[in-house]
């Protein structure tokens, strides 16, 4: 590849991630000016990013889809809410209570979904503001139901739960003793394997059983053959068994933490695993020709980010990570999940419609349909985010914990470079780590600069507003200059 | 018998409330017939193929009479996905394509090739993966079957125009069933060697038994590829006769022909307007209005003329009048009684005596929720610093004046209102019309520009605005610009007649030209 190409892409690299650089840069700025010991730094970053991801995650559809920032995502945080409170009046505990919190939050969120997305069609081209002011009205009915209904029209007697005028529920719910505190965070990754193997092998069983009574053919090899599932079930078949016979394996496997660099090295050997096998791929198999220059570029930043580790500072500093393994793995799950999903026929339709709602009706999509799967979609992972969120704080504000999730996690994903028309799994997770190492180092930062810890305050408040207006006026900016070309052509 | 022709039309009508906008129409297409549709904008064109894809416009507005034979069965066709079904499919004049997919993506729209799953078997097909090796191959096989060798998985973003309407045209090959395809004027767009190689993809297709309705205004290509023809005029079916026992001529007469009306003003003719000097200069005028391009129109008018702009919708000829008033990105130059406008500068074309009677009469004309009276002088009083009262440096309206003079005004229009202070968005579409002429003269204009001053008014608005817009250059010598798409009254009051097609002047015509001349340059065939 010639050197002008090299740095043609370069460039284009950064144009592409300009916003994300930005806020690298800052944070580098900020993270020195603080002082702050990198031990505490990656543990806090580590908690908050196992605690936002899914909430910046649900707002991805909806952008895809061409509805914008999903303002309305607050509506499934109250789904959320309600649900864990009525699992706690019921007597749900730990790991079962959450779950039965989230299976009950689906109903819910559904329906507010449905609600928000016919909304959404009667005023399309101004969902943002639409789901922005849903939002204010909903809270209004929110406090109404737990305020009002819940003691009031309903008898609940929870000393816990409720004032002592026995009428509204209190403003703190302690989900600490029904044992949902952090009941997703410690899942020991025993269990984890327990039922990841299991489920894994029903499902293979199932789908021989299925093939053989449908008669289809059992191959093994090709895209519908079983080789994808026995991929997937050999290995762990194997760590099953392994955790039986190999006792520090079982002790090991008996943690519901990783450590930091554990985890580091484990991903960075998975991604270095991926990018050599799209290498492989592309220059021995496919034969393009020169060299590719992506799973290169991936490989050595695999490299660089492997030899940042060893740096003694950084190691001592991934050394107090504590990694809550099944919120990350849920957080994995749902990158994948997305990623699947809009490569089926109604992702597809999902970007047609996110792309021109003229064009995808004159193919036969239902266009309104589309857009309100998007929003139940959205609102429905948007109230299992806030279930992480709340067992991880262990605490329900119940008058406030849903208020400004959206504009944390809009802002979130605008500084990882998404717009507002366009959002990728990647903008998603750069902006949730951005975000909040920006929000965990500013007051520090703010105090050793200022001497004052709100000055700090200010500006991550000040940040989190000025990201989203600038991404609207880039938005308004990027559309009138589109139509322009469209007329200069015309 | 029954498969002799693909698609039978018979005894079709349709009318928007008292207006009949189709009568009688019958037509019958063979099997890789190319068959094409000729007329004039609001001949029936448009609403005929609504009809044939049953969209819901048609049945919104009661339906229409008449009976739709596909392949010799009987259709009603009740929604767009009907007409799809039945194996007639539009490649329509602005592309329907999605510029951030794939060539393949694009031409599998909404009929994505797919593979089921898991999740598929318990929420349905939409969560079927998609099988993009299949939905390539299947793009391939398009593409290659109209002769096109691009690669199938190049972004649409960025192709040039013709590839567009390339990949709209294998979208609609990749459709198993089709028998029939619809060219709604594709060639609009196209430059010139694009347009030969559809019309050469054309005949491919229908060499392959599909047949093809070809609506477009150009009627060489209809002679090269077309084997019959039908005109509309006026909702009317004129005639429908082999290509190869017509000529362009006769088309271009079938098109135009209607009676001349007696021109409204016949004194003051054209006589001495040979002598008179030019006092309007345009040269190589280039406008950007969208659907109203204009590439390099060039003219002169002389001093107390009724210039008069003719030609199809989208031709330019309403971006000619646009461009010259500023309201839209223009380049070229503009010379008005010796003095040049400047279009980088707003309002230039105000400030050096030319006023302009939008065809957007709501959107650019006037204020819809003011009087009338304000309406009429709020241009002088703006630009001219007129009706206005000074008191120590500040300016106010100076209400009398107004008063009188737009009572003045009311009474010379016939403006018809209770009052001068009712708002302008209160009157019917004449009279609002009205209200922007009186505007318009308010700024006392050396050169008037009026753009389709009869555009959805009533016959007697209409004659009153004619008569008054003759009676202005016959009593004051006022030099006037008029666009119209009515060629008819063009031709019953102006001195000479400007055709535009594709941007350009075709060809400049004396009223009393012969039909088949105005139909030539409107179809870009004068030469």
């Amino acid at each position: 590849m010639s050197r002008q190409i090299l740095t043609e892409k370069l460039l284009a690299f950064f144009f592409e991630n300009k916003v994300a650089l930005m806020f690298s840069i800052i944070c580098l700025a900020a993270f020195f000016v603080s002082g702050m010991s990198t031990s505490l730094f990656f543990g806090e970053l580590a908690t908050r990013f196992g605690r936002n991801s899914f909430l910046v995650l649900s707002l991805l559809i909806p952008v895809i889809a061409g509805l914008g920032l999903n303002f309305g995502m607050v509506l499934g945080a109250m789904a959320a809410q309600i649900s864990i409170f009525l699992i706690i009046v019921w007597g749900g505990i730990g790991t079962f209570g959450v779950f039965a919190a989230a299976t009950v939050a689906t109903p819910i969120a559904v329906l507010f979904g449905y609600l928000v997305g016919k909304m959404f069609n009667s005023m399309k081209g101004s969902e943002m503001i639409g789901g922005m002011v849903t939002g204010f009205f909903a809270d209004g009915f929110y406090q109404f139901l737990f305020l009002f209904v819940f003691g009031g029209l309903i008898p609940i007697a929870n000393e816990r739960l409720m004032t002592s005028t026995g009428v509204g529920v209190l403003n703190a719910v302690d989900l600490d003793g029904n044992y949902m505190r952090q009941a997703l965070d410690n899942v020991p990754m025993l269990n984890i394997l327990d039922v990841a193997f299991w489920a894994v092998l029903i499902f293979t069983v199932a789908t021989v059983i299925f093939k053989l009574i449908k008669k289809q053919p059992l191959e093994m090899f090709g895209s519908k053959g079983l080789i994808k599932l026995l991929v997937v079930l050999i290995p762990l078949a194997l760590a099953y068994l392994l955790s039986f016979i190999f006792m520090p394996f079982h002790y090991f496997l008996y943690q519901d933490r990783l450590v930091g660099w554990m985890a580091v090295d484990i991903a960075l050997i998975g991604m270095a695993l991926y990018w050599v096998y799209r290498l492989v791929r592309e220059k021995f198999i496919e034969k393009q020709p020169g060299v590719p220059f992506k799973p290169v570029a991936y490989l050595v930043l695999v490299i660089i980010l492997y030899l940042l580790t060893l740096h003694p500072e950084i190691y001592a500093g991934l050394n107090h990570v504590q990694i809550p393994v099944l919120t990350y793995l849920l957080i994995v799950g749902l990158c994948f999940l997305i990623k699947w999903f809009m490569n089926t026929r109604l992702g597809q339709n999902m970007r047609t419609v996110g792309q021109n709602r003229a064009v995808a009706t004159a193919a036969g999509i239902n266009v309104d349909r589309t857009r309100i799967i998007a929003m139940i979609l959205s609102t429905l992972l948007a109230a299992y985010g806030q279930i992480i969120v709340l067992q991880n704080f262990g605490v329900m504000i119940t008058y406030g914990s849903h208020l400004n999730i959206a504009l944390y996690a809009i802002a979130a994903l605008l500084v990882g470079g998404a717009t507002v028309s366009r959002a990728s799994v990647k903008h998603a997770l750069t902006g949730v780590i951005l975000f909040h190492a920006l929000f965990i180092l500013a007051p520090i930062a703010g105090t050793q600069l200022m001497g004052s810890a709100l000055i700090g305050e200010y500006f991550r408040m000040f940040v989190a507003y000025a990201i989203i207006a600038v991404a609207l006026i880039m938005h308004a900016w990027q559309r009138t200059k589109s139509n322009k070309a469209k007329s200069a052509t015309a | 018998m029954q498969d002799e022709y693909v698609l039978e039309l018979e005894h079709i009508r349709k009318e928007y409330g008292e207006n009949v906008v189709l009568n009688d129409v019958s037509l019958k297409v063979k099997p890789g017939e190319i068959y094409a549709l000729l007329g004039e904008n609001g001949a029936g064109k448009s609403t005929l193929m609504n009809i044939l894809f049953g969209m819901t416009v048609i049945r919104d507005t009661g339906g229409y009479g008449g009976s739709i034979k596909v392949s010799g069965q009987e259709m009603k066709f009740i929604a767009p996905t009907d007409a799809l079904a039945a194996g007639i499919g539009m490649v329509h004049q602005e592309f329907m394509l999605i510029p951030g997919f794939t060539i393949a993506e694009n031409i599998k729209l909404g009929r994505e090739e797919t593979n089921p799953t898991v999740l598929s078997r318990i929420f349905g097909k939409s969560m079927e993966q998609l099988d993009r090796e299949k939905m390539d191959q299947d793009a391939r096989r398009s593409l290659d079957a109209i002769g096109m060798s691009i690669e199938e998985h190049v972004m649409v973003a960025g192709l040039p125009v013709g590839y567009m309407q390339f990949v709209e045209i294998a979208r609609e090959i990749d459709k198993l069933n089709i028998k029939l395809l619809v060219f709604d004027e594709p060639t609009a767009v196209l430059t010139e060697s694009e347009a030969s190689k559809l019309l050469e993809v054309m005949q491919l297709i229908a060499s392959k038994g599909i047949a093809i309705i070809f609506i477009t205004h150009r009627l060489s290509e209809v002679m090269e590829v077309a084997k019959t023809m039908t005109v509309l005029r006026d909702g009317e079916l004129v005639a429908s006769k082999p290509i190869a026992e017509t000529s362009m001529t006769e088309i271009a007469e079938l098109m135009v022909g209607r009676a001349v009306s007696s021109t409204v003003d016949s004194e003051g003719a054209s006589t001495d307007l040979e002598n008179a000097d030019v006092v309007v200069e345009v040269r190589d005028l280039h406008v950007a209005m969208p659907g109203e391009t204009v590439h390099g129109a060039t003219f002169d008018v002389r001093r107390g003329e009724i210039f008069g702009i003719g030609g199809l919708a989208g031709q330019g000829k309403v971006g000619i009048a646009n461009g010259i008033n500023g309201l839209f990105p223009a380049h070229g130059t503009v010379t008005v009684f010796g003095q040049e406008l400047n279009f980088s500068k707003l309002g230039d074309a105000l400030h050096k005596g030319i006023s302009f009677v939008s065809e957007d009469r709501r959107g650019v004309g006037l204020l819809l929720e003011e009087s009338i009276a304000h309406n009429i002088v709020f241009r002088a009083m703006t630009i001219n610093r007129e009706y206005l009262r000074n008191y120590g440096g500040m300016k106010l309206l100076n209400q009398r004046q107004i008063d009188n003079y737009a009572d003045k005004m009311i009474e010379l229009l016939d403006i018809r209102c209770y009052s001068k202070k009712q708002r302008v968005g209160t009157l019917s579409g004449g009279n609002q019309q009205k209200v922007c002429l009186a505007a318009a003269l308010t700024m006392k204009p050396q050169l008037l520009i009026v753009s389709e001053p009869t555009r959805g008014i009533d016959i007697g608005a209409k004659e009153l605005i004619l008569d008054y817009l003759a009676k202005l250059r016959r009593e004051e010598g006022l030099t006037i610009i008029m666009i119209s798409s009515e060629l008819s009254e063009l031709r019953s009051i102006c001195d000479r007649i400007a055709i535009v097609a594709d941007g350009k002047i075709a060809g400049i015509l004396q009223p009393d030209a012969s039909d088949a001349d105005f139909g030539l340059a409107m179809s870009a065939a004068l030469k």
